[in-house]
Order: C-alpha cells, then sequence, then structure tokens
C-alpha cells in the first residue's frame, strides 16, 4: 500500500478537475496538494494545474460604490487608546492586528477588508481575534460602551457583502474560537466554537462514521457560526433539511456583552420562544455567536454520482419526479447546471467535459445509503429508466471515489470559475419550479435585447448562466461581465427582483442580504414584518454597533 | 501486422480515495466495508486499449479487447465497468476473498490465458496499488518469451509488426521499439480515463462474462512469501504548535525563515 499516499496527488493532479485557489486570498478554498516526492513516480512529472490567474485587481470600496451609504456619526473614531484597551484584554501579540497606530499593518488587514468575490471592500484599521466566549463578551461590551461599530467575521466566503466593514468598523475575527468541544457518539449532537472550519469538523464527524448536516462549496473556509449566521443551505438541504432544524443550541454574545447561553442539545425543547431561531441567518446584526450545537446524521456509507445531459427544462423537472419517486429516501442531492454554466467551468479550469455531446441542461444526483449494492441497483433501474423514457439525454455514473470528486466539482466549480472571469452578478433566489429557470431566459432576453451580452469584447456581459440546488427550488441565476458597465446594473435591477416577486419568490434564498440586497428586503417581506424585525434588532442591539449599514 | 487480440487483465483493489488502515491482527488491511473499485494503472490499459481500436491506431485493426480479472465475486463489477469502457468482454477467474494471488501465480494464469485467447499485445497496468510488487507484467513477458516495454505513456504502431512505446525515465524520456506479440505496461501519463455513459453501463451488463476457475488455466495458488506483518508508517515527528497564521508568521521571523 506503500504507493497510495504518493499516487493519491499525482492521480488527482491528472484527473481531478480542479481550480486553484487564487493565492492571495485569506484561506485557500481548495487547500492545494502536498507536492508527489515519491521516487516512484519521479519517472513521470505531474502535469501542472491549468491556472488561469483570478481576478485580483483590488476591489473599489463600498463606500464609493454605495455613495448613499453615509458613515454613523454616532460610532466614535478609533484612536490608539482603545487598541491599548484591546491589546491587554486580549494579551497574545497575534490576536491584535492593529492598524491604527501601526501604518504598516495595511497589507495585513486588507484580507478582512475585502469580500471573496473582491466586490465589497472597507476602510477597516482594527482586526480582533478573541480567543474565548468572555473576550468577545468583553470586546462587545467595551466597543457598545464607547460606540464602535463592529463586524463579525467568520471565513469571509459570505456572498452579499456582510462579512467585511463598509466603513473603519472594528473586524471581530472568529478564527481562533476554532475547538470541538463534545461529541457525542449515540446522539450525533456536536458542540463546537464558531470558528471551526466546516470542512475540518466534517473530517471530525467522519471519523466518527457521522457527517455534518451542510455541505457547501466554500467548505474549504468558512466557519460553523458564519453557516449558521448566514443560514447556509448548501448542498445536502434536500436530505438533511435547513439548519433551522438541526442546530439545536447557540451560545451567543449580545452587543452590551451579555453572554446568551442556549446551548441546548436536545432535539426536544418547547419551553418558551424559541429564540435560537433568531441567530440563525441574522449574519451578525443581533449578537455574535460563539459556539453551536448541531445534530448531525450518521454518515452513509455508500455514495454514488451520476451527471446527466437533458433537452430541456421540461426534462429536468420530469427527471426530478422520477428520482424522488424511485430513489426516494436515498436521493441526497439533485443539482441542476445549464450549459452556459459547464461552459464558463470548461473555458477556466480546461477540463474535459464527463459527457461528450453538448446539452442545454445538466443534472447532478447523488445518492447516500447504507447499503452499496441496494443503491446502486435502485440508482441503475432508475437511470435505464429515465434513459428508456427518453427523459434523459446522456450520462454517467461515477465508478470510484475520484470519479464522484470529479463529477462533483462540475456543480461545486462554477462559483470560483466565475470568480476568475471578471466581476458577476449573482442573485440567489427561490421560486416555484415550474418557472425557476424562465427567471434565466427572460435575464438573457432582457439583457441581449440591451445590446450588452456577446462573444466579443466589446460587450460588457459574457453570459447569463443559471446553476442551483433544483431539489429545493433555489437558483442562482449570474451575470458574467467582462468589465463594470453601469448599464448592465440598470438592465438587471429592479427588473429581477420585480420578477421574483411577481411570483411571490424569495430574493434570497441562501446568500442572506448583507450590503448587496439591504434595499430589497420589500420585494420578499412586507412592511409589517420588516417593522417587527427592526424591532428586534433595537431590542438585542440598541445602540446598532453590530453590522450596521446592513441587512434592515 | 495482424488485427490485435488485446488482453488486458484488471485487477479490484480497495478504491485509491479511501486510507487503508492496518487490520488489528497486524496480518493486512481491512478491506471488510471499504469500498473497491478498479486499480487505476488498469483503467489507463483499458482505457489505452479502447483508444487504439477508436482511433484506428493500429493498422491491422482490433479484433478483440478481453478483459480479465481474479479475485472475488465482486471483481465482476470492475469487469462490467472496463466493458462499460469498451472492452468486448471479460473473463472472471474466481478466488476466494482474501486469497491474494502472488505475481507469479498471476502471470502464469495470463500466460495460459494468452494462449487460450489467442491473444496478441497483453496491457497491463505497471503495479497494482495494493500490494505494489510492479512484478506481473514482466514475469508474463518471461514465461511467454515476448518482448516487454514497461511504464508506457506512449503507445505507437508503425510499419510491420513494430510498436514504439515511450517510457518516462529520471531526467527525459526513452522510446523502445519491438514487434508483436509484446507485453506493456501502464503508467499514469499514458492518458485519462474516460466517464463510462450510461448506454454504454447498459450495454456491457449484455457483453459476455465468462466464469472460469485457476484449475482452467492450470495453475494452483501456491505462496512463496509469507507476510510476517503489516504496520502503519511510523507517524510523523510533530513539530511545535502556533495558535494561527499569525503565530506562524512571527515564529517564521523569529527563526529568520522569512
Ligand atoms: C464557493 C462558494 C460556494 C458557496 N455555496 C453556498 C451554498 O451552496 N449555499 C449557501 O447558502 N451559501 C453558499 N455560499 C455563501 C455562504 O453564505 C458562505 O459560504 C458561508 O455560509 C459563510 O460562512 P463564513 O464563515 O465565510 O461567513 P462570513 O462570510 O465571514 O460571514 C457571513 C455573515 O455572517 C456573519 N458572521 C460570521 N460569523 C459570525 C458569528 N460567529 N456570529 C455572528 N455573525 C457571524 C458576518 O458578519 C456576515 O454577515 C458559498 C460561498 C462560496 C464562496
Amino acid at each position: 500500500m506503500t504507493a497510495r499516499p504518493q499516487l493519491t496527488p499525482v492521480l488527482r493532479r491528472l484527473r481531478l478537475a480542479r481550480i486553484s485557489a487564487n493565492p492571495s486570498r485569506q484561506a485557500a478554498l481548495e487547500q492545494s496538494l502536498p507536492c508527489p516526492v515519491a521516487r516512484r513516480f519521479s519517472t513521470s512529472r505531474p502535469r501542472p494545474f491549468h491556472t488561469t490567474p483570478a481576478v485580483s485587481a483590488k476591489a473599489k470600496f463600498t463606500s464609493e460604490t454605495y455613495p448613499d451609504i453615509k458613515r454613523d456619526s454616532r460610532f466614535a473614531q478609533l484612536t490608539g487608546e482603545h487598541v491599548g484597551y484591546f491589546r491587554s484584554l486580549l494579551g497574545s501579540e497575534s490576536a491584535v492586528i492593529d492598524g491604527v497606530t501601526n501604518d504598516r499593518a495595511a497589507d495585513d488587514i486588507e484580507p478582512f477588508n475585502s469580500d471573496w468575490m473582491r466586490k465589497y471592500r472597507g476602510h477597516c484599521k482594527l482586526v480582533l481575534k478573541p480567543g474565548s466566549t468572555e473576550e468577545v463578551s468583553k470586546i462587545l461590551k467595551y466597543c457598545n460602551d464607547n460606540m464602535l461599530a463592529v463586524v463579525p467575521q467568520g471565513g469571509n466566503t459570505g456572498l452579499v457583502g456582510g462579512s467585511v466593514p463598509v466603513f473603519d468598523e472594528i473586524v471581530i475575527s472568529m478564527s481562533r474560537m476554532n475547538q470541538i468541544i463534545e461529541f457525542d457518539e449515540v446522539s450525533g449532537t456536536l458542540v463546537a466554537e464558531a470558528g471551526c472550519i466546516l470542512e475540518v469538523v466534517d473530517q471530525f464527524l467522519a471519523s466518527k462514521g457521522y457527517i455534518f448536516p451542510l455541505d457547501l462549496g466554500a467548505k474549504g473556509s468558512c466557519h460553523i457560526g458564519g453557516n449558521v449566521s448566514t443560514n447556509a443551505g448548501g448542498l445536502r438541504l434536500l436530505r438533511y433539511g435547513s439548519l433551522h432544524g438541526t442546530v439545536l443550541g447557540i451560545e451567543a454574545v449580545l452587543a452590551d456583552g451579555t453572554v446568551v447561553d442556549d446551548l441546548c442539545k436536545l432535539r426536544k425543547n418547547n419551553t418558551g420562544y424559541d429564540l435560537k431561531q433568531l441567530f440563525i441567518g441574522a449574519e451578525g446584526t443581533i449578537g455574535i455567536i460563539t459556539k453551536v450545537s448541531i445534530h448531525c446524521p450518521q454518515r452513509s456509507p455508500a455514495q454514488n454520482v451520476a451527471f446527466f445531459g437533458l433537452e430541456s427544462f421540461d426534462k429536468v423537472q420530469q427527471a426530478f419526479r422520477e428520482a424522488k419517486g424511485q430513489l426516494s429516501e436515498i436521493l441526497s442531492a439533485f443539482e441542476l447546471m445549464d450549459e452556459g454554466s459547464q461552459a464558463l467551468v470548461r473555458q477556466v479550469t480546461k477540463n474535459e467535459s464527463p459527457l461528450e455531446g453538448r446539452y442545454p441542461f445538466y443534472c447532478l444526483i447523488e445518492t447516500s445509503g447504507s447499503n452499496a449494492d441496494h443503491d446502486s441497483e435502485k440508482l441503475q433501474a432508475f437511470l435505464e429508466d429515465v434513459m428508456e423514457k427518453g427523459i434523459v439525454s446522456d450520462g454517467t455514473l461515477a465508478q470510484d471515489e475520484t470519479q464522484i470528486k470529479s463529477l462533483w466539482t462540475w456543480r461545486e466549480g462554477i462559483t470560483e470559475a466565475l470568480s476568475h472571469l471578471g466581476g458577476t452578478y449573482k442573485y440567489d433566489v427561490s421560486i416555484p419550479l415550474k418557472e425557476l429557470y424562465q427567471l434565466v431566459e427572460d435575464t438573457r432576453a432582457r439583457v441581449d435585447a440591451a445590446g450588452l451580452l456577446g462573444d466579443t469584447d466589446e460587450y460588457p456581459v459574457r453570459a447569463v448562466v443559471g446553476y442551483g440546488h433544483m431539489g429545493d427550488a433555489n437558483l442562482h441565476l449570474n451575470v458574467s461581465t467582462r468589465r463594470f458597465d453601469e448599464r448592465v446594473e440598470k438592465v438587471l435591477e429592479p427588473f429581477v427582483y420585480e420578477w421574483i416577486a411577481a411570483r411571490q419568490g424569495s430574493i434570497s434564498a441562501e446568500h442572506g442580504l448583507g450590503v448587496m440586497k439591504k434595499k430589497f428586503i420589500g420585494y420578499s417581506r412586507n412592511p409589517t414584518i420588516v417593522g417587527l424585525m427592526k424591532n428586534i434588532k433595537n431590542t438585542f442591539d440598541p445602540n446598532g454597533i453590530l453590522n450596521p449599514y446592513k441587512y434592515l | 501486422m495482424p488485427a490485435l487480440r488485446i488482453l488486458v487483465p484488471v485487477k479490484r483493489v480497495i478504491d485509491y480515495a479511501v486510507k487503508p488502515r492496518v487490520n488489528k491482527a497486524q496480518t493486512g488491511v481491512e478491506t471488510a466495508g471499504v469500498k473497491h473499485s478498479m486499480n487505476p494503472f488498469d483503467e489507463l490499459s483499458v482505457e489505452e486499449s479502447v483508444r487504439i481500436r477508436e482511433k484506428n491506431r493500429a493498422p491491422g485493426g482490433v479484433e478483440d479487447i478481453c478483459v480479465l480479472s481474479a479475485g472475488p465475486k465482486k471483481a465482476e463489477d470492475i469487469l462490467r465497468t472496463a466493458m462499460s469502457m469498451g472492452a468486448d468482454r471479460g473473463i472472471h477467474v474466481d478466488v476466494k476473498e482474501g486469497e491474494d494471488l502472488e505475481p507469479l501465480t498471476v502471470a502464469k494464469l495470463l500466460k495460459a490465458a494468452v494462449e487460450q485467447e489467442k491473444s496478441n499485445l497483453v496491457i497491463l497496468g505497471k503495479q497494482s496499488i495494493d500490494d505494489d510488487a510492479n512484478q506481473t507484467g514482466q514475469m508474463l513477458a518471461g514465461l511467454l518469451g515476448w518482448p516487454q516495454a514497461t511504464q508506457a505513456s506512449q503507445v505507437e504502431f508503425g510499419e510491420g509488426d513494430t510498436v514504439s512505446v515511450t517510457r518516462e525515465v529520471d531526467g527525459g524520456v526513452e522510446t523502445v521499439r519491438a514487434k508483436l506479440p509484446m507485453v506493456i505496461t501502464t503508467d499514469l501519463r499514458l492518458n485519462e480515463p474516460r466517464f463510462a455513459t450510461l448506454q454504454n453501463i447498459m450495454k456491457a451488463k449484455k457483453k459476455p462474462l465468462a466464469k472460469k476457475t485457476l484449475a482452467d488455466f492450470g495453475v494452483t495458488a501456491e505462496r512463496r512469501l509469507k507476510v510476517l506483518k503489516v504496520t502503519e508508517p511510523p507517524a510523523r515527528q510533530g513539530g511545535g504548535k502556533v495558535e494561527d497564521v499569525d503565530g506562524l508568521i512571527s515564529k517564521l521571523k523569529g527563526l529568520g525563515a522569512i
């Protein structure tokens, strides 16, 4: 077996569709693989990754992109005295990145100021990295008493500009609170600090035979506290449900430093208002989550992945119905990609598509179960059936783990591939299934009619594509641009939001509001509800120091 | 050049993406309940054979691509996989679970198979990732008295019965030429195995799969080697632990490394 560890990276390089992570990113999204040292393979030098330089230009300041947003004058300006307090509180040298009294810290602070898409950028001068709930509490109390605004930050992979400051808010990075506290192997209840990286937690759970009930493309960087704060949906919501159901308890710190200990480990607890639910999806506006208790399902020992091409969205819907009917309890993901999105992945990764032909739509189906033979029999019968009925035009079934991972990259790699090509307008929406893809077609027609869409450089828009979590009626409409052009935004907004509102859809199915969608909440929520939300915000954070300028 | 009759031996091994664990008795690795797949080098052999046919690379054409696997009943799964990639038929030689064959036994078995199937080209992986012996191809060539070209990264057919094989060696490449019949072993850079399409997966179910035993080839599973002990590689000596990235940077600065 000695060759295996060395073989793995070599083979991966050869066969896995992988996009190299932008090296300047705060934490590499996909950890790069170790170099094979094996002499055995020195006869064959690894083929290099297909790399495309990411768009690394610094983002425009959010304050310039959104000139309507003004710094709230009630907030104090940071001084050396404030920094001194935080230093003495946090002790450790590395827990404070101080750009207030030290000009040379700017480079170190930059990654905390810019978001993952390089679309939002703040003017923050101070980053704090508390190591315990008590430290978070003391920081917030001090900030609240001194009117200092803060932005809680997890892995900084959020897609709506919520995780970076707009002006000079202090970034409170949760990265040092990364301990797994306890795991109950009988019930599957995990208690962990908010700053744990999702993939690390999932690997820990894998070693115990369990799985984290959430999975998404940013798993190598995002924190579970960030996931809960954005109520992330991800790839397996279809199977394991939303975090509103799986999170059992939360420990959070309010703006005035009060520690809310609701770290319940029970699945059932009907004693009063379920306050922890408010923190799920609150995007750091009513408190900082410090610990999470979550119910984790048993990891399925057998997984299968199929990938197929279809001729129309109608066929996609039929395939989904059949999949639910025939695969029922073992179906764990049903993802949709259009040809436009796959063409962009091919362009960036230079990988060969798993199917020979091109089809307007592709679906990825994953099954998870306890009996490999039973599952593959079911899946094969299903695939034969949909082929025979002409629902599916062509497809493939992964024959080993490598192929499973490789097929997933065609879905998981879309966001990153797009980020290599330039700015992207992203709309993460939920619409009744039958009209799900119509939005992409209508938007494309509109952008085209405006003369903005084309294959050559003179057109600002490269492509209008759609993909998403079909199983949850959740579509990602992405408009990939070559450069910033204000005509594009004018054509898209408020058109997209009005289109969705007319169908009682959600303008933000899973990515949240942040800066990007703050002013559009009215398209999905009525004034009474927005009013109640504002009351809640005021109750939890009367001075408004938590993540200002966003959300509501 | 005669039409090619290619024999492709394939082996069912623990999926290479799975981390193997040594069993409690330290006699081998845990296999029960562990995902198995085709040995990655064998996927390359199957792919190459199919490409030789599809791209009409051999002047005499390809008459037959036969895959053979010696192993437990489950080895049929990987034979079906190979057939869904394009092999014509399969031969399953039944060997009890856990009764692993040594390279010499496999080579003898393959020699008999070559004779029965009238093969004139054997393409096999340079090694299987479970025991890493890297011996079978060489032994087979020796037993048959055929030329061998190991660790192929490119295979080209020329005039007469000649085949040129490029091999990646330290510091460069080496090209060797031999005449059919011959034995070729595959290396990682030879090709990128395809995804089997649904249609071909279904077709593969109907392709012929012969069931045989070692006796049908006149060999017995005798063992010359005795496994004394299997152990994990020694754990790496842990270094010091820093609290976070900034701690690491100051450590590196302290060491004068950056
Ligand atoms: C490649 C890629 C794929 C993605 N796929 C999906 C997907 O499939 N589904 C999906 O739902 N989302 C997806 N996302 C976006 C998703 O919201 C984030 O990846 C993730 O949930 C955010 O976690 P984070 O730790 O990076 O949070 P951050 O980006 O750091 O923060 C997000 C928000 O939460 C707040 N926050 C963070 N930590 C805390 C805390 N401890 N307490 C209070 N507030 C906090 C921040 O202030 C901010 O408002 C994807 C993102 C990327 C880059």
